[in-house]
């Protein structure tokens, strides 16, 4: 178990270094002068000296990469032009807002995929299974700011049921939270829903066809045992890998989400700083969630270890 | 799986599979296709929006920016047949038109991944050197997530149609590289394959006579599911700002536009969003009959 | 009465081209303590068999369309699911041909007899624990406490074959059934696995139910000898009497087969063409169009499984022509 984390961790370090690399490089992107950029059409050249002075970008590229890593390594991602805060700071303060809405995208996500993956494989070809396939099938297919549209126009807009906006943070009351929250999370969960329904399905197919679930049978095992204790166990494993992909999705969807219900977390702030071409905080917020998603990924990797003995003891 | 295995219904099944005539593959595999119900679906419904991507400017008599702010705020039905927005822009154009451009971004997308995907899938597949190298980068630029990375990319290019194509180039070509080398590191183990090898065939030449051609169907599939992110990405960045700058009409921007009317005006938002979700789930149904039809492991299971 | 007699047994599976039957009018009976070989090539629905009598063929799409299966004297054909399961195990048990996929990989092979013993009797923990050492220890397992708690893919290929037959005797069944065994193993480890089997039905007197398309494990361990081609029993007879006295053509095309030292794998390369798909079977004998004693006649009925001798049947119409030759 330790070795495999550590070959994890060890394997991580060269993706996280280009990922930085990659979100260095992406400044250079910008046609023509970052700084001009920056600045807009109206500043004057004193002011857009002065912002490439602010970037260092008046120094070679050498030293500009060298700076990068550095302030990487002490966890300075740079400033922010348009909060005049370090970017590090900026994103933490906001990350916690994007991630309890996510868990709570992520709970709906299980609760309904796999329920509806393990119910259509179940009764696969059954009228339940082409429900439950349906649903899956239009949740991929629907858009999810379009989603949220459709929720807010139905139950705030028609029906008075939930408020259209107005977030109110889990410390502050957590049922005010939950209320705000739940059609942000809904229209964020239904995606990844539908393909995690679509993946327990296939995989639970896929495992009851194994040898050893027929040998499971054959012992005289209840039904309920043979899938719940031994088809359910095996094909939780593929699905712990799909869960990295769902929370990388959740993550991405998030960004979408928050713009739509105005909720300030690392989506709406990315957003903002896209739009005021503050360049500085789109490279480090994106850093800094990629950053985290590897992390994550390795939790899920451990997991997958945990869950299955061919891995844990090679 | 021999004649024990779980299900020795499958043997029976395949065995049983009419084989009437000597018929070529093709026309073989493109029968199963027209019978398979969910294939034909999508077809029908991606069909209905490529033919109004591909007939834009005879179908719809309107520009799709002509202001008239006589005729704003039109509901569906009456002289417009879909109604007008806040600008009494017809919306049956700017969809048609939106479509356009949609189809546009989607072929452009699939064919940078066919081309820039197979090329880089290809190579780190079957020269061992280079796959360290390639697949690292890809790791890395897989581990951003995806529209955060697209958003990322044409926030330093600059909103334009031509940014969004090569930042969704960017964040899918890693993924359809990946499909395409896990079918060649396995075809490149086949036996006639390495029957070539000993028979002195260039690299080249084993890569495009016998490898490629094998691994088309993986990535086939791909490229259909592909066609729908793309176009479900487009519409995300155009309706965060990010994509080709207003008053161009794509889907994402008219529903941002329709955003602060959707309480008396809510047609604004939902025909292109309709419009949209059909697309993308004509799309997607697609990419599973491909996928049931082409990829003979996962047929089996229905 | 014997253990297990089956009469007329016609198992079919529903396809897109209608159902198929893969097991058709099947008639035989073991007895106490007997081994049963059943002997046929891939498809020839030896394994349909044994997985009807388990009653472990998915319905639908599988169906038995008509027979009777009749164990220690209970029609098993019309219990339910729930009721299926109290027999096997105490009842039946089975092992397959893959070690190597037949057990559960996320669970330690000690859980995998205990849960067998759990389903069927009410023990004590320490009592399921010491009755599955037991079981190790009877199959040949060195060490069985400490390798209570390994996983499968901890072992060889021949020690998984040998949990499964733990496994299978977990609960004293009256009944063994072993599709291909051996199949999977190497030629050493095949001959222990066989004296096991040998040895366990001594000492318990079950029955078993040999599954394979090797004669040379028939001629090894079996006592009597059931011949399947394309779904129909073809030949039934002695042990002994097979070998030396095949009527059936077919049988006689096996027996070719078998290498003097059974080195691997018989390929059936003695009998020209492949055994029809289900869908296509000729008319007639279905044996007609790869037999060199095929004449017109051949093609007009199916040759019923007659006696020809105590004991021994065969379904071949030329049977009483070509003995008197």
């Amino acid at each position: 178990m330790l070795s495999v984390a550590l070959r994890r961790i060890a394997s991580a370090v060269p993706v996280l270094l280009l990922v930085s690399l990659i979100t260095f490089g992406m400044m250079r992107l910008i046609p023509g002068d970052p700084a001009a950029a920056i600045a807009g059409l109206s500043a004057t050249p004193q002011q857009v000296a002065q912002i490439r002075a602010d970037l260092g970008l008046d120094e070679p590229f050498l030293v500009q990469l060298g700076r990068w890593y550095g302030g990487m390594l002490q966890g300075d991602l740079g400033r922010s032009i348009l909060m005049g805060k370090g970017v590090a700071a900026v994103t933490m303060e906001r990350l916690p807002v994007t991630l309890a809405l996510s868990a709570y995208a992520l709970v709906l996500t299980l609760v309904i995929g796999l329920l509806a993956g393990i119910v259509a494989a179940l009764r696969q070809n059954t009228v339940i299974d082409q429900f439950a396939m349906m649903f899956a099938m239009i949740g991929i297919s629907v858009p999810s700011f379009f989603l949220g549209l459709l929720m807010i126009i139905v139950f705030a807009v028609r029906l008075g049921w939930l408020p259209t906006g107005g977030y109110i943070p889990l410390t502050e009351d957590p049922w005010g939270w939950f209320v705000t929250s739940t059609m942000p999370a809904i229209s964020l969960a239904l995606l990844q829903a539908g393909l995690l329904a679509r993946i327990t399905r296939s995989t639970m197919l896929e495992v009851l066809r194994q040898d050893y679930i027929r040998t499971a049978r054959a012992k005289g095992l209840p039904a309920r045992q043979v899938v719940f204790k031994h088809a359910l166990t095996n094909a939780l494993i593929p699905i712990t890998t799909v869960v990295g992909i769902i929370i990388s999705l959740l993550l991405s969807g998030a960004v979408v989400t928050e713009a739509l219900f105005s909720i300030p977390g690392i989506g709406g702030l990315l957003t903002q700083a896209v739009l005021n071409r503050d360049y500085p905080m789109v490279q480090g917020g994106l850093l800094l969630v990629t950053a985290f998603l590897v992390l994550v990924n390795i939790g899920i990797d451990m997991l997958y270890a945990f869950l299955d003995p061919r891995v844990r003891y090679e | 799986m021999s004649e024990t295995g779980a299900l020795p219904l499958e043997a029976i099944q395949s065995e049983a599979e009419p084989e009437p005539k000597r018929v070529h593959p093709f026309w073989m595999t493109l029968r199963r296709l027209f019978r398979h119900r969910l294939f034909v679906t999508g077809l029908i419904l991606f069909g209905i929006i490529a033919f109004m991507a591909a007939a834009a400017p005879w179908i719809t008599d309107i520009n799709p920016n002509r202001l008239s702010m006589r005729n704003k705020f039109l509901p569906p039905g009456g002289d417009f047949v879909l109604g007008t927005d806040n600008f009494g822009r017809s919306l049956w154009s700017r969809v048609v038109w939106g479509a356009r451009l949609s189809v546009i971004i989607g072929v452009s997308v699939v064919a940078l991944n066919a081309v820039f995907g197979t090329l880089i899938g290809a190579l780190a597949g079957y020269f061992r050197r280079l796959d360290n190298v390639l697949m690292r980068i890809n790791d890395a630029l897989m581990a951003f997530p995806a529209i955060l990375l697209a958003i990322g990319v044409t926030a330093m290019l600059g909103p334009s149609t031509a940014n969004v194509i090569i930042a969704l180039g960017i964040v899918y070509v890693p993924r359809t590289a990946r499909i395409v080398r896990a079918s060649v590191i396995v075809l490149r183990e086949m036996e006639y394959v390495q029957a070539a090898v000993a028979a002195g065939a260039g690299h080249w030449r084993i890569l495009r006579r016998h490898i490629l051609p094998n691994a088309m169907a993986p990535m086939i599939v791909q490229l259909s599911f592909l066609f729908a992110y793309a176009v479900l990405s487009e519409a995300t960045l155009s309706f965060l700002g990010l994509g080709a700058v207003p008053p161009t009409p794509t889907w994402g921007n008219i529903m941002a536009e329709g955003r602060d009317f959707m309480r008396d005006a809510p047609w604004i938002i939902a025909i292109p969003g309709v419009t949209l979700m059909i697309t993308v789930l004509g799309l997607n149904m697609l990419g599973d009959g491909l996928r049931d039809v082409l990829d003979p492991r996962l047929r089996i299971q229905q | 009465m014997s253990l297990l007699e089956i009469q007329g047994l016609t198992t079919a599976f529903r396809t897109e081209r209608g159902e198929i039957n893969a097991v058709e009018d099947i008639s035989f009976n073991l007895d106490q303590g007997e081994i049963l070989g059943i002997v046929g090539e891939s498809g020839s629905g030896k394994s349909v068999t044994a997985l009807t009598v388990m009653g472990l063929l998915p319905q639908p799409p599988a169906r038995i369309r008509s027979g009777s299966i009749r164990f220690a004297g209970q029609e098993l054909t019309t219990l339910s699911d729930r009721q299926m399961q109290k027999i096997r195990g105490p009842g039946i048990a089975m092992i397959f041909q893959e070690p190597m996929t037949s057990l559960n990989p996320v669970f330690p092979i000690g859980e995998q007899i205990m849960e067998t013993i759990r389903a069927h009797e009410r023990l004590s923990p320490r009592a399921l624990r010491d009755r599955a050492v037991q079981l190790l220890e009877k199959v040949g397992i060195p060490s069985p406490t400490r390798r209570l708690d390994d996983y499968p893919h901890q072992l060889s290929g021949g020690q998984r074959q040998r949990v499964m037959i733990a496994i299978a005797l977990a609960c004293n069944p009256k009944l063994l059934i072993a599709d291909e065994p051996t199949t999977a193993l190497d030629v050493t480890i095949q001959a222990q696995i066989l004296d096991l089997l040998l040895d366990l039905r001594d000492e318990f007197g079950m029955a078993i139910m040999i599954i394979t398309h090797n004669m040379g494990v028939v001629a090894e361990t079996a006592d009597r000898v059931m011949v399947m081609y394309a779904g129909r029993v073809v030949e039934q007879a002695p042990v002994e009497t097979v070998f030396d006295q095949p009527l059936h053509p077919y049988t006689r095309g096996l027996l070719d087969c078998v290498p003097s030292l059974s080195a691997d794998r018989p390929r059936l390369v003695a009998i020209p063409g492949n055994l029809p798909e289900p869908a296509r079977r000729p008319s007639g004998c279905r044996f007609r169009p790869r037999c060199n004693l095929a004449i017109p006649a051949c093609a007009q009925v199916v040759p019923p499984l007659d006696d020809h001798a105590p004991a021994h049947s065969a379904a071949c119409i030329r049977v009483p022509e070509l003995a008197a030759r």
